[in-house]
């Protein structure tokens, strides 16, 4: 029973740790970087250690998080303080959890035992999902209430009321994926991503649901309150939203849970739509190559190299995120309440029962 | 999920639904609804109930509670000076309650409810779904219907005039 | 799955839960809170609902905790609509002030 425990919790650390926080850092620091690249500028690159500069890495993930943590912990007067204290923590905890049924390896042979690389094998790991989203709602209604603070009120309101609504297409969207694999376990559904059609292209998500992958993906930016969506939060319009009344390490949990879903948005959109942890053409004793060969290789490193292949594809959906953040501008709320409503709600609708239509035709799901 | 757990989160909850029913700002009581229904979704997935728990926790804590918590900021509702009805209708719906809980207490002693073995892949959404589709397929048509019905009533009784 | 503790407790704990339920609505005045503790009552519903389909192995209270489900939702929007119009007529939501048909 310790060994179980202490092997859930080695890969809670390694997800966390190792994977998704890294990726978080790098998001950041890209979101400045890239934003000065699109904008054709140079980016925040004043702070330096001993004169290394490091391109802006020191100032981005070094000087600012600094910056914040030892920051001024501000609570406004009139403000309801439990509330106000638990606001971030409640934002930042749902997002964080979610990736516990996120699959980010095949298996690993240690000592005799096969581990899964996936921390909570749930049944319905789906609806796990589903639920930590519709839970992350709470840290932007309490943290817009407890302020007292008329911007931080319209900021939470508008902020629930989009991510309600976007849950919805996003619901849908994950219907039609799991009418796509006939089961509700990432991990199988990452698993039924591995053959090779016609001999050399990839079982991936995106060509057996490419309407279901543009709605998730919507949909997800839109949870997250990223630009294009990002009106609870919009720095021109309501100072800072939800979070106006926030500083320091209270400041950096809601940027820090804005980062979470972003890279949770991008390791939902990998693991159903881009083959998740799979290489092409790697099986779980080694590559088969299309000709026919078959290349061995140990345990460990074909659970580094899924490893590195899933790390890789976040990186890449992330940048795509903030690529998008740049370049779009935002949308007007009764533009965006009429996307979500009348726009993606029936598009995932339709794409629900022609999903079901084709499974029935094909005869049964599974890819 | 063994008995000691079961008495940490049965008291949890118990404590939960005292906030909902005792504190004073409504925000404190939807948040106290939150931890209950949290609390229960947990007690579900001890027994075994896997769909259910989560489908408690998406629909239950993060809709409907939502749901309250917008009403209450909406109609900007701060704590109430007189939460209360008069002493003698308290006492009775505690009497009440206490009783409730007594004879089921003393009931379940006499006879305590079995714990069968698991059967295979129990509380999984396929079994459940056997069920919706099967025996209760008729409920769940008229479920779909009761739901749009619901959306449009709320919708038309939302409306600042009504017709 | 490791075996659940005694089940008889679940049912005397969602007695409670529903006991706590009923006192709430009796009790309480402003009517959100009546509708909270409504929720809590059939939660407890709920509770026994999976508790018996976990004795008889049965998917039954599963399929029926579904439905509760659904009608709750139900419920609850259509209630909160009905408490907003209230509140636009008598700019309370106290059970108290809100007795006459008119004024």
């Amino acid at each position: 029973m310790g060994v179980e425990i202490a092997i859930a919790a080695g890969k809670v650390v390694f997800l966390l740790l190792v994977l998704v926080l890294q990726v978080v850092a790098m998001g950041v620091f890209f979101e400045r970087k890239v934003s000065a690249v699109i904008q054709d500028r140079v980016g925040a690159n004043r702070a330096s250690i001993f004169g290394f500069a490091g391109l802006g890495v020191v100032n981005t993930l070094i000087a600012d998080p600094v910056k914040f943590l030892l920051k001024e912990d501000i609570v406004p007067a009139g403000v309801d303080r439990r509330l106000h204290f638990w606001a971030p923590i409640m934002g930042l905890i749902p997002a964080l959890v979610a990736f516990a049924v996120i699959p980010f390896g095949d298996v690993v042979e240690i000592a005799g035992r096969t581990i899964e690389l996936q921390v909570a094998k749930l049944d319905v790991g789906v609806l796990f999902v589903l639920a930590m989203a519709s839970l992350g709602v709470y840290g932007v209604v309490l943290g817009g209430w407890a302020s007292n603070s008329r911007w931080s009120l319209l900021g939470g309101i508008r902020g629930s009321a989009q991510m309600i609504s976007y849950e919805i297409a996003m619901g849908l969207a994950l219907v039609s994926v799991v009418l796509t694999y006939g089961n509700l376990d990432l991990q199988e559904m990452v698993r039924q991503q591995g053959a090779l059609v016609w001999g050399w292209l990839p079982a991936w998500g995106i060509f057996y649901q490419p309407i279901g992958m543009i709605v998730l993906l919507v949909a997800g930016i839109a949870e997250s309150k990223r630009i294009p969506f990002d009106l609870p939060e919009s720095e021109s319009e309501l100072v800072s939203g939800y979070f106006t009344e926030y500083s320091g390490a209270k400041h950096l949990m809601f940027m820090m849970a804005d980062f979470v879903e972003i890279v949770l948005i991008a390791a939902l959109v990998t693991t159903f739509f881009l083959g998740g942890w799979q290489v092409p053409g790697l099986g779980r004793t080694g590559f088969d190559f299309p000709g026919g060969t078959h290349v061995a290789l140990p345990s460990i490193a074909i659970a580094l190299l899924q490893i590195t292949a899933f790390g890789v594809k976040l990186v890449v959906m992330t940048l795509f995120q903030i690529i998008v953040r740049w370049t779009l501008p935002r949308f007007r709320y009764d533009q965006l309440m009429a996307l979500g409503w009348k726009g993606l709600l029936p598009l995932a609708l339709a794409n629900v029962m022609l999903t079901a239509a084709f499974v029935l035709w094909l005869g049964g799901a599974g890819a | 999920m063994s008995a000691l757990l079961f008495l940490a989160v049965a008291a949890l909850t118990i404590a939960s639904a005292l906030v909902v029913i005792l504190h004073k700002s409504p925000v404190y009581s939807a948040l106290g609804l939150v931890g209950t229904l949290a609390l229960i979704a947990m007690l579900f997935l001890g027994l075994d109930a896997q769909i259910v728990g989560f489908l408690q926790i998406i629909v239950y804590a993060g809709a409907i509670v939502v749901l309250f918590l917008f009403v209450i900021m909406l109609l900007n509702l701060q704590e109430e000076p007189e939460a209360f009805a008069p002493s003698a209708l308290v006492a009775f719906g505690l009497a009440g309650g206490i009783g409730l809980a007594a004879i089921v207490a003393i009931g379940l002693a006499r006879a305590p409810l079995p714990t069968g073995p698991l059967r295979d892949r129990f509380g999984t959404t396929e079994l459940l779904a056997e069920r919706l589709f099967t025996t209760y397929l008729l409920p769940f048509e008229l479920t779909s219907i009761l739901l749009l019905v619901a959306i449009i009533g709320a919708v038309v009784l939302g409306k600042k005039k009504l017709p | 799955m490791t075996d659940p503790a005694p089940l008889s407790w679940y049912l005397v704990l969602s007695a409670v839960l529903f006991g706590l339920g009923a006192t709430g609505v009796l009790v309480r005045r402003n009517l959100i809170v009546v509708f909270m503790a409504i929720e809590i009552m059939l939660n407890a519903v709920n509770l026994t609902f999976v508790t018996f389909a976990r004795s008889q192995q049965n998917a039954d209270g599963h399929a029926i905790v579904f439905f509760v489900m659904a009608v709750a939702a139900a419920e609850a929007a259509v209630g909160l609509a009905i408490i907003l119009q209230v509140f636009r007529a008598r700019a309370t939501v106290n059970a108290d002030e809100v007795t006459m048909l008119r004024w």
